[in-house]
């Protein structure tokens, strides 16, 4: 991934444009499926420039929160503020050009190739009067260098490995050039090299584009390590939010997951590290 | 990646050529060939500078006709195939999963057995008719259900109005011997007989038909990302789906509605352009397009020879040819899995 320092991804942010410190906004947002409501209420500011992680168990809502981030869900009361406006209210391919959302494992047609798959990340910018551009071209090369796909761009999806397969998507939202990009626990299925090699890319292109980030995450101590702001959230509600080494501490870890744990300070990072208790005390693998 | 990406580029290009290349082939064979075969020369004659001769009159009053026809229908269900393969993500969707052609076998025998109309250019346009009232139901169903017009929605919905507009079908035909009769030869599905000005006056319904297909293809390459990634990449679903059922239903219906319910031209065309581009639907709609004509002509002229001097319905020959073409795609994995 060294190709990243020498042709970062473009920043999407005109030069000189002022953005809303609160990119999004969500204001006493209630979600449910059909009968069974999955958040209540809730508010939750996302601020400009910043890779937010949620966390909680499963089932919390924070998938569904991010749906609702990314317009794919009608709040059933309150509202999302996309840059200050209510994001129902915005035409579909105005949100396109300024959110991206990556599903959790999402699935490609088989045959696709990576460099298929990053150009249909540029559909927002396209239309029937305008085609294939150079831009669009510059794009697809820039989200392929900056996610390390850019020589593995003519193999087809299935050839790779569930981390390569992994960013050649991050590499799609990528190239539809966004300002806020929402992932649905990207880490999924991964091994934990994995984990660390699609982290330290969100973090990267963070640092190179400025980003906004909002990501679901199941992993509490990567969670905290690299994002600035955590949200833990329970049965559809905030539960504490701020910065990583405020919010995860023991009593928040038995709050929200029912779990003993200790928590401590990562020597190398300062990042909180979450240490779970098995109920079998120290030797959890000694027969007990 | 550039070089290999032209590569891909070139390959499809090239690809596009040659089915365009054997698509004229097919044509010239298909006014060529028959219980008189004709040559180049008396081809030529005919098309540009007839003047009464016998292999004129061949040519113009006989093959001609039968061409176009089967030309047009053969461009109309190929793109249809495609469209339907694609908004139902099923590699088996064709004109009988969506229930189009029972709506015009519908109105084929409605138009006879309610109004008495029996001339042909009478019942195919009832024919269309039911073919769009099924293409319209199918939609409209899977739209109201919960969670709008999904792959799954659509092929039940599908299922569902063939079932229905079948069962009506010999209802009628039950009740009505010349009904029967007319279905009967309608049902096999055939491109000779039909007049050529009938055949010009489905062209601007197979013209726009196609013109949608075209518009559809780039938001069906995002819708086959899955509907969440499609919608944030800035595709209208319900906006999309609509467009592809409209196109569907104006090539499907009119091709079914003039030539009777031909399968398996959609089916094979567009698995062989999904072989030949990926998966790519703006390249295998146009591709399956002319593959889909160039299956019917040749399809059309073997069934000129094997029997001669009598003749085989293009239908029948399509499925003595497509279902061994058929068996051998789908015996690759990789050709199927949409």
């Amino acid at each position: 991934m060294t190709e990243t320092t020498r042709t970062p991804s473009a920043a999407p942010q005109d030069a000189g444009a002022v953005r809303p410190e609160v990119r999004l906004r969500a204001e006493g947002l209630t979600l449910s499926y059909g009968e069974r409501t999955v958040v209540r209420e809730l508010d939750l500011d996302i601020t400009n420039g910043t890779v937010t992680a949620i966390i909680g168990p499963n089932g919390c809502g924070k998938s569904t929160l991010l749906r609702a981030f990314g317009r794919l869900m009608k709040p059933t009361a309150g509202t999302v503020l996309l840059d200050g406006r209510p994001i129902h209210g915005i035409p579909t391919r105005e949100v396109a050009e300024r959110v991206g959302l990556l599903p959790q494992s999402p699935a490609a047609p088989e045959g696709l190739s990576v460099a298929d798959l990053v150009a249909r990340g540029r559909h927002p910018h396209q239309s029937w009067y305008r085609r294939w551009s150079s831009d669009d071209e510059a794009a697809v090369e820039q989200a392929l260098r900056a996610t390390g796909m850019f020589e593995l761009a003519e193999r087809t999806l299935d050839e790779l490995s569930g981390g390569q397969r992994q960013r050649a998507w991050i590499a799609m939202a990528l190239a539809q050039e966004t300002e806020l990009l929402l992932l649905d626990e990207p880490t999924n299925h991964l091994d934990l090299a994995h984990q660390i090699e699609v982290l330290d890319l969100v973090r990267e292109l963070h640092l190179t584009t400025g980003r906004t980030v909002v990501v679901v995450l199941h992993d509490l101590s990567l969670a905290a390590r690299y994002a600035d702001r955590l949200v833990a959230m329970k049965d559809g509600r905030v539960v504490a939010q701020g910065a990583p080494s405020e919010v995860l501490t023991e009593d928040l870890v038995a709050e929200v997951f029912g779990l003993r744990a200790r928590v401590r300070l990562d020597e190398e990072t300062g990042s909180p590290l979450v240490i779970p208790l098995s109920r079998h005390g120290a030797k959890a693998a000694d027969g007990a | 990646m550039q070089q290999v990406a032209s590569e891909r580029a070139r390959k499809r290009r090239i690809w596009t050529f040659v089915l365009v290349g054997l698509l004229a082939l097919a044509v010239l064979l298909s006014i060529g060939l028959g219980a008189q075969p004709l040559g180049p020369g008396q081809i030529w004659h005919g098309l540009w500078s007839a003047s009464g001769t016998e292999g004129d009159v061949i040519v113009r009053s006989l093959r001609l006709p039968r061409t176009v026809t089967a030309l047009v229908a053969g461009l109309a269900l190929g793109a249809a195939g495609a469209l339907m393969q694609g908004h139902t993500r099923n590699p088996i969707a064709d004109p009988v999963l969506l229930g189009i052609s029972a709506g015009a076998g519908m109105g084929v025998v409605a138009s006879l057995f309610l109004i008495g109309v029996s001339s042909l250019y009478g019942y195919v346009w009832f024919g269309f008719l039911g073919a769009a009232l099924a293409g319209t139901l199918v939609y409209a169903v899977g739209a109201l259900t919960r969670g709008g017009a999904t792959p799954v929605t659509l092929a039940l919905a599908g299922a569902a109005v063939h079932a229905l507009f079948t069962a009506l079908t010999a209802g009628m035909v039950l009740f009505d011997r010349q009904a029967l009769e007319t279905y009967r030869f309608w049902t096999v599905g055939s491109v000779s007989g039909q007049p050529l000005g009938l055949t010009l006056q489905a062209l601007p319904f197979i013209a726009v038909g196609l013109a949608l297909a075209a518009l559809n293809t780039p938001g069906l390459n995002a819708l086959s990302l899955g509907e969440d990634v499609a919608r944030m990449l800035g595709v209208r679903i319900g906006l999309n789906r609509a467009l592809g059922m409209a196109a569907i239903t104006l090539l499907t219906g009119t091709a079914v509605a003039v030539c009777g319910p031909i399968g398996f031209v959609g089916l094979v065309g567009t698995h062989i352009a999904r072989y030949l581009s990926g998966p790519d639907y703006r390249w295998i709609v146009a591709q399956a397009a002319l593959i889909g004509a160039t299956l019917m002509l040749t399809a059309d002229t073997l069934g000129r020879l094997v029997a001669r001097p009598g003749e085989l319905q293009v239908g029948i020959m399509l499925a003595l040819i497509g279902a061994p073409v058929f068996i051998q795609l789908v015996r690759r994995r990789q050709a199927v899995r949409i």
